[in-house]
C-alpha cells in the first residue's frame, strides 16, 4: 500500500491540524508514510489549539495509569529531545503547586504521591517561608507548596507549527480550507469527500478536536464519546508583569479543573487563567466581563502587585472535553481508522507522546513504512522573548508591530513561507502581530496593507479581518 | 519662508530611512528626540532655533508627523501656523518646519532601551545600534485603551478597532473596514471618529456612552444630532457578537433593559493612556496616576538628562497643546545644555489627596527664578465632581478655586498659586461639596 505515491494517494489522512494532528503528521512522515493533513479552517491551530496555557506539563497530576499520563510524560521527554533542532524555545521555569488554605495544605502530600506514581520523582515540599523566598511577590497567605522542577513554558503556536513544518519538509501535504463532508472505506482504502474534492488514503486518523465525535459519526457511523466543549478564559498582562514571578504558579486542583494558573509566557507576558465553563457551542468562545474581572481579582489575590499592572489582551479557548476523564483513543478494527479524541487540556504537552502512541496503535494492524534516508530538520523562526529575534538582525525591513517587535521581514515570511498563513488569525499566531498592549492601535493600517494582496480572496469585505481574533 | 515650507511639505522625509549613516560613526547627537509628533517636532525646531547643533528626531513609524497624519479633518494649526488645517497637512508642515530648521529626522527607528548616560539602544532595518546623546526628549504620545483592556465581553470578530486604527486604515491605506459601526465613547476623539466616518460615507448606528453626558465639550456634542446618529447616554456596551466580522452588539439601557443593535463594526474610542512602554523597563520614575513619567516644571524626568513632553505626560491633550508643550520643553532642554536650569535636588513633590483628582502634572517643582516650561498644573478628575480645589503645603491649606467638572475636562492652575520657596510636599485635593 505504501508504495503508491501519486499525488492524491496517501498512506495516512489526518483530519485536523491542531497540535495533535500536526504531531501525528510529523510522526508518520518521519516513519516514512505519505501523509495528508486535512483542515477545515483557513489556517492550522484554529480550534482547541488556538488558546491554551502554553505549559509543557510533566503530567505530575494526571490520573496514574491513564493514557493521558503516559502521553504527557512521553510528550514532555520527546519535546526536550527535539526542540533545539526545530528552533523551539523552552523556558525552564518550574512550577509551584500552592496551597492557600489548610484543607489544600493537607492535600499536598497526596498530590506529591500521585506525582511520584506518575514518574515525576523530583517534587519537593516547601514551607511557606521557602515558597516566599522563591516567589517574593506571592501573597502572604500562601500556606505551603511543592515544587515541580520540570514544568516548563513553551511557545503554544510555534511548537505545533514546527511539528507540521517538519512533516511538510519531509513530504507531508497540508490541505487547508478543506472540510471533510463524508467518506467511505472499501476494505482497502478510504475515500474522503472534502470541499476540495476527493482524498484517498489507506488509513484515516481523526484528530478533529472539537469535532472529533462528529467526524467519527460521519465516517464510521458511530462514536464512543461526545464532545462537551469546555471554555477557558484567560487574561494576559503586559510585559513588565512577567518580572513579578519566576515559576508557574499552580493551584491545588479540584475534580473539575486544574484551577487558575499564573505563568509567564514565552513572549514575555504574564497569563492568568483559565476559567472552566461547560458549553454546547463548538465554535464560539465568548468572553465575559464578569469572568475576566474575576480572573483579575484572583490574580491580585495571588500576586498583589498585579493591581498596578495592565491587562493587554484577553482570550477564550475551547477544550474538547468529553464525558470521560481520559483521552479517547480508539483503533477501529478492520476499518483502518483511528480516533484521537477528547484531548482536553494537555494536548500541547502530550502531542509528541500521543503521536508515538498512535503510531504504535497503527502498527497493530497496519504495515510499517520505509523511513526516509535523511530527515530534514527545518528551523522555526523564533518569536519567543529571550531568544534571538529578527528585530535584532540587519535587514529586518523595520518593525511593524511595535508592541511585540514583529518585523516586516517576519510578516512577509509568514505570508509567503512553506506554511504561508491565510488569515489574520493565522498571521497573529505565527508572528504575534497586534497581540501586544496596543492591540493594533498603531499597526492595523500597515498590516492591512501588507496582507491585502494575500488575504483578499478569502475575505469578503476589504479590511474586515482587521482586529479579528 | 512660507514658500520653502510649502515645498518641503510636499515631500516630507523618506520612508523608513532607518539608521544608515545617521550621525556619523559615533552615533552621537546633542539631543535625541523620541517621537516625531507635534511635541517632538516642535521641541526639535525650538532646539535648533536656540542654536543647538545636532538635533535628531527618531520615529518608529515609516513617516514622521505623529497622530495628526491620519486625522483628516479640521481644526489643526491655528496656534502654530495661524491657519486652519486638516491633520495630514498640519503634520506635513510640522515636519517641513523641523527640516527647514536643520533638524535631522529618521523614521523606521524603534527605541529598545533607555539607560543613564543618556544611552539608547535602537533598532531598525540595520539591526541594533547604540546611540549617545547629551539630552533625550521622550515624546511618544498616547494611545487609546483597547477593547481587551476594557474587558468588553463577547466574541472576537474582525472590525473592532480603535479610532487610531480606523483612521490609519482609512487615511493611510484607503481601507474601509465597515459600513455601520457602533461608536463607543464620547471623548473628543470619538467625534473625530464620527468625522472620519462621515468622510467615507460610513454611517454609525449609534454612539454609546456609559456616562450621563458626553465627555467632550460643546460643540462636539451636537455633532451626532447634526449627523443623525443616535446618542445613547447612560448605556453600557455589554458584548460584541459575530464570528468573522461583527454582526451586532448588546447594550444595557438606562432602565436596565438589554437590547441588541445590529452593526458591522465597533469603534472603541478614547480612554487614552501614555505610550510609556519604553519607560516601564527603565530607570526613569513613572507616575501611576498619569501613566507617564514624573516631571518637574521643565519637563525634566527623575533622571535630569531625560525630558518628556506632549501626551506622554498625561492623557490626553490636543495636538496644539502638545506642540506648545514641546516647544517650551525644547527651550528648557537648550537651557539645560547651557547649565541654566536649577539642580533638581532642591525640588519638592506635588501629590494628590482623596479620590476625586485623577492626576496632576508636573509632579515635582524646583523653586527657582527660571521661567517654567509647563506654566500650570494640569489636572483631571476621575468622576463627575463639584467642589473646591485646595492645596496644602507646610501645614498651610488654601482653596485655589471652585470647580464643577467631568472626567477628561481640562483643569489648569498656574504654578504661581504655590507660595515662593516652599519646602516639603504640596498636596492638591478636590473637596467635593455634599450634593
Amino acid at each position: 500500500m505504501s508504495t503508491d505515491h501519486r499525488n492524491s494517494q496517501f498512506d495516512i489522512a489526518v483530519i485536523g491540524a491542531g497540535v495533535i494532528g500536526c504531531a501525528i503528521a510529523r510522526q508518520f512522515t518521519l516513519e516514512g508514510a505519505r501523509v495528508v493533513v486535512i483542515e477545515k479552517a483557513p489556517d492550522i491551530l484554529d480550534g482547541a489549539s488556538k488558546a491554551n496555557s502554553a505549559i509543557l506539563h510533566t503530567g505530575f497530576d494526571a490520573p496514574p495509569g491513564s493514557i493521558e499520563a503516559s502521553c504527557v510524560a512521553a510528550g514532555h521527554a520527546e519535546y526536550l529531545k527535539i526542540h533545539e533542532r526545530l528552533g523551539l524555545p523552552l523556558i525552564k521555569s518550574g512550577a509551584l503547586v500552592i496551597a492557600w488554605t489548610e484543607g489544600e495544605e493537607q492535600r499536598l502530600p497526596v498530590l506529591m504521591e500521585r506525582a511520584r506514581e506518575n514518574g515525576v520523582e523530583d517534587v519537593q515540599l516547601l514551607s511557606a517561608g521557602q515558597t516566599h523566598e522563591l516567589e517574593p511577590e506571592l501573597a502572604e497567605y500562601a500556606k505551603a507548596s511543592f515544587i515541580v522542577p520540570r514544568e516548563y513554558v513553551i511557545d503554544p503556536w510555534s511548537t505545533p507549527y514546527g511539528y507540521l513544518l517538519q512533516g511538510l519538509a519531509n513530504g507531508a501535504v497540508i490541505k487547508r480550507n478543506c472540510e471533510v463532508k463524508g467518506g467511505r472505506f472499501d476494505g482497502v482504502r478510504w475515500t474522503l469527500d472534502t470541499v476540495q474534492g476527493q482524498v484517498s488514503a489507506t488509513t484515516v486518523i481523526n484528530a478533529a478536536g472539537l469535532y472529533g465525535d462528529l467526524i467519527d459519526q460521519q465516517l464510521t457511523g458511530s462514536t464512543r464519546f461526545s464532545i462537551k466543549p469546555r471554555k477557558g478564559q484567560f487574561i494576559v498582562y503586559d510585559k513588565p508583569a512577567s518580572a513579578l514571578v519566576k515559576h508557574i504558579l499552580l493551584p491545588v486542583p479540584n475534580d473539575v479543573t486544574k484551577g487558575v494558573v499564573i505563568c509567564r509566557t514565552a513572549y514575555g507576558n504574564l497569563l492568568v487563567g483559565p476559567t472552566a465553563e461547560a458549553q454546547d457551542d463548538r465554535v464560539n468562545a465568548v468572553l465575559s466581563a464578569t469572568a475576566m474581572t474575576a480572573l483579575r481579582q484572583r490574580g491580585e489575590e495571588i500576586l498583589p502587585a498585579l493591581a498596578d499592572q495592565d491587562v493587554t489582551a484577553v482570550y477564550a479557548g475551547l477544550r474538547p472535553a468529553t464525558e470521560f476523564k481520559d483521552y479517547q483513543i480508539h483503533a477501529h478494527e478492520g476499518l483502518n481508522y483511528i480516533t484521537v479524541g477528547g484531548i482536553r487540556s494537555t494536548g500541547l504537552s502530550s502531542a509528541l507522546g500521543t503521536a508515538k502512541l498512535i503510531y504504535q496503535r497503527y502498527l497493530e494492524s497496519g504495515e510499517a513504512f520505509q523511513p526516509p534516508a535523511t530527515v530534514q530538520w527545518p528551523r522555526v523562526s523564533n518569536i519567543a522573548e529571550n531568544y534571538p529575534r529578527d528585530w535584532q538582525c540587519e535587514g529586518n525591513k523595520g518593525i511593524v508591530c511595535h508592541c511585540e517587535l514583529v518585523t516586516r521581514r517576519e510578516i512577509t515570511e509568514a505570508l509567503e513561507g512553506p506554511l504561508a498563513v491565510h488569515s489574520i488569525g493565522g498571521l497573529k499566531r505565527r508572528t504575534r502581530a497586534t497581540m501586544g498592549r496596543c492591540q493594533g492601535f498603531y499597526c492595523s493600517a500597515e498590516l492591512a496593507k501588507m496582507t491585502q494582496p494575500y488575504f483578499d480572496a478569502a475575505s469578503s469585505t476589504v479590511g474586515s479581518h482587521v482586529g479579528a481574533n | 519662508m512660507s514658500g520653502l515650507i510649502e515645498q518641503l511639505a510636499a515631500y516630507g522625509p523618506a520612508r523608513g530611512d532607518g539608521l544608515a549613516d545617521m550621525y556619523g560613526p559615533e552615533n552621537r547627537a546633542d539631543v535625541v528626540i523620541i517621537g516625531a509628533g507635534p511635541a517632538g517636532l516642535a521641541a526639535a525646531t525650538e532646539l535648533r532655533r536656540c542654536g543647538v547643533q545636532s538635533v535628531v528626531v527618531l520615529d518608529r513609524e515609516p513617516v514622521a508627523g505623529g497622530v495628526p497624519r491620519h486625522c483628516d479633518h479640521y481644526p489643526y494649526g491655528l496656534r502654530e501656523f495661524f491657519r486652519l488645517l486638516r491633520g495630514p497637512a498640519y503634520a506635513r508642515r510640522l515636519v517641513a518646519a523641523a527640516l527647514a530648521a536643520g533638524v535631522s529626522i529618521h523614521t523606521g527607528v524603534s527605541i529598545q532601551s533607555l539607560t543613564r548616560g543618556p544611552v539608547l539602544t535602537v533598532t531598525s532595518d540595520a539591526g541594533v545600534r547604540v546611540v549617545h546623546a547629551q539630552r533625550v526628549l521622550i515624546a511618544t504620545g498616547a494611545r487609546e485603551t483597547s477593547r481587551a483592556a476594557r474587558f468588553i465581553g463577547g466574541t472576537k470578530p474582525g472590525g473592532v478597532v480603535s479610532t487610531g486604527a480606523l483612521q490609519g486604515l482609512v487615511h493611510l491605506e484607503g481601507i474601509n473596514p465597515f459600513r455601520a459601526p457602533v461608536v463607543l465613547g464620547t471623548e473628543l476623539v470619538s467625534f473625530s471618529a464620527l468625522l472620519t466616518c462621515r468622510h467615507l460615507g460610513i454611517r454609525p448606528v449609534a454612539m454609546i456612552e456609559p456616562g450621563a453626558s458626553t465627555t467632550a465639550f460643546w460643540p462636539a456634542r451636537w455633532l451626532p444630532k447634526i449627523l443623525g446618529i443616535p446618542l445613547l447616554l447612560k448605556t453600557e456596551l455589554l458584548t460584541i457578537e459575530g464570528e468573522n466580522t461583527v454582526s451586532g452588539v448588546t447594550i444595557r439601557r438606562p432602565n436596565g433593559d438589554i437590547e441588541r443593535l445590529s452593526a458591522d463594526g465597533v469603534i472603541v474610542s478614547g480612554h487614552f493612556r501614555p505610550e510609556s512602554a519604553i519607560l516601564a523597563g527603565s530607570h526613569i520614575e513613572l507616575d501611576r496616576h498619569t501613566g507617564g513619567p514624573v516631571v518637574d516644571q521643565f519637563g525634566r524626568c527623575s533622571d535630569p538628562d531625560f525630558f518628556a513632553a506632549g501626551n506622554l505626560l498625561r492623557p490626553v491633550e490636543t495636538a496644539g497643546w502638545s506642540w506648545q508643550e514641546g516647544k517650551a520643553v525644547g527651550h528648557a532642554i537648550a537651557q539645560s545644555l547651557e547649565g541654566k536650569l536649577p539642580s533638581p535636588a532642591t525640588g519638592f513633590a506635588v501629590k494628590l489627596a482623596g479620590r476625586s483628582l485623577k492626576y496632576v502634572v508636573p509632579q515635582r517643582i524646583v523653586p527657582t527664578n527660571v521661567p517654567p516650561a509647563l506654566d500650570s498644573f494640569q489636572f483631571r478628575v476621575s468622576h463627575k465632581a463639584q467642589g473646591r480645589l485646595c492645596f496644602s503645603i507646610n501645614g498651610i491649606r488654601k482653596t485655589v478655586k471652585s470647580l464643577s467638572t467631568v472626567p477628561e475636562r481640562r483643569i489648569r492652575v498656574p504654578l504661581t498659586v504655590l507660595p515662593r520657596s516652599p519646602s516639603g510636599t504640596a498636596t492638591f485635593e478636590l473637596v467635593e461639596s455634599d450634593r
